[in-house]
């Protein structure tokens, strides 16, 4: 775009332009830099209401958001990290940032789960991404200890729903809390693994670190 | 809080908002960050640079969940910028301190003739009047149309016209000297 039909800027213009690509490499560096120091800043004196981070595990890179209340939303890796960013922005708030410090406890009490040096997450939580329903299923799947298992039908019923198995699964399917909320101990009557969001791969593997089978 | 964070902002064509709501917040910082950051380096020197841009986006960070989903975030987080630039050399205005002093603090050159010709551009650029450095900055630096300009400046895009055409006629005379 010109400034108008004044073309006589043009070659003004062009030497604006240029001293604005000179250092555009080293400046855009430095604004790397300066958005990194903020978004720390931002995580510690608590003004977003959604910090998150990459966690590494033997699955792969998972995403951990929290809020001020604790871990809201643990993602495998195949889920969108832009996906789930913009569904806790729809459903909490898009004051959502990047800050790897505050999520430092899930990631230890993450990485010791997972080299079987630790039974039990005791990591704030915060369900609020959960329904009525699944907040009382999976506060059921929570009594199941390290090592055990249950049935759809007995956290169905545990929730108040004996004969909601059927939804007992899917809000199991839908936990937004996979790993911490031990929804992987959840099997079907006789045995049979059933159903995990993240992959029965993984529900076996899980199951089998912990002793289960 | 400077005025001008949770006014509306009109929705434009090049409006990316996220699908159905507005963005992450780290997602706009990662998006506008490089314009907000030349915008601001342009207007205030690299010194002031940093405060600036952590102001611009602390103040943005506020306002945030009150602005509607369609709202043109480019214009708007460079309408923040530009009223922290403008505090930031009112209150060098006030400190009142020598020209030469403030060069020297900023790591910047006021003799136009010592750097490469495109510095001695952008130097000559600061010393312009608010209006016209606003304007050209917002126009070179930040990449805006002019509508966006008059928007981030707060006047009529008549007038964003002006101050840009105003600027670089004295920027030409500064080249040609």
């Amino acid at each position: 775009m010109t400034t108008g039909a004044d073309s006589g800027f043009a070659e003004l213009e062009q030497a604006l332009r240029r001293g604005r690509r000179a250092r555009s490499g080293e400046r855009e560096t430095a604004a790397a830099q300066a958005a990194a120091r903020l978004s720390a800043r931002i995580a510690t004196e608590g003004l977003a209401d959604i910090t998150y981070a990459p966690v590494d595990s033997p699955f792969g890179t998972l995403l951990a958001a929290a809020t001020g209340r604790g871990l809201v939303r643990l993602a495998f890796p195949e889920e969108d990290a832009d996906t789930t960013l913009e569904g806790l922005a729809r459903r909490i708030s898009p004051r959502i940032v990047e800050a790897p410090a505050s999520l430092e406890r899930v990631r230890r009490e993450l990485d010791e789960y997972f080299a079987g040096a630790r039974r039990a997450f005791e990591l704030p939580q915060d369900w609020t991404l959960m329904s009525a329903f699944a907040h009382k299923v999976l506060r059921a799947t929570c009594e199941i200890p390290y090592g055990g298992v249950s049935s759809y039908a007995e956290v169905a019923a545990e929730a108040g729903s004996p004969r909601g198995s059927r939804a007992a699964g899917n809000a199991l399917g839908s936990n937004p809390l996979p790993i911490v909320v031990p929804c992987h101990r959840v099997l079907r009557s006789g045995g049979n693994l059933g159903g995990y969001g993240g992959g029965l791969e993984r529900k076996r593997w899980l199951l089998e670190l912990e002793g289960a089978l | 809080m400077s005025y001008g964070v949770t006014r509306p902002i009109r929705s434009g064509p090049r409006t990316k908002g996220a699908r159905g709501g507005l963005p992450p917040f780290q997602r706009f910082m990662d998006a506008h960050r490089d314009h907000v950051w030349r915008f601001l380096v342009s207007a205030v020197g690299p010194t002031d640079a940093e405060d600036c841009f952590q102001e611009t986006f602390i103040a943005a960070l506020h306002a945030y969940p009150r602005l509607r989903r369609d709202s043109n975030l480019r214009a708007w987080v460079l309408t923040i910028a530009h009223n922290k630039a403008m505090d930031a050399h009112r209150a060098r205005t006030r400190r009142a301190v020598p020209v030469e002093d403030v060069a020297a603090v900023d790591g910047r050159s006021t003799s136009p003739r010592t750097n490469a010709p495109d510095e001695t551009l952008w130097g000559a650029v600061r010393e312009l009047p608010d209006r016209q450095r606003s304007a050209v900055t917002l126009r070179y630096m930040a990449d805006l149309p002019h509508r966006d300009i008059a928007e981030a400046m707060g006047c009529s895009e008549e007038a964003a016209r002006r101050s840009l055409h105003e600027g670089l006629t004295k920027l030409r005379k500064v080249v040609s000297a």
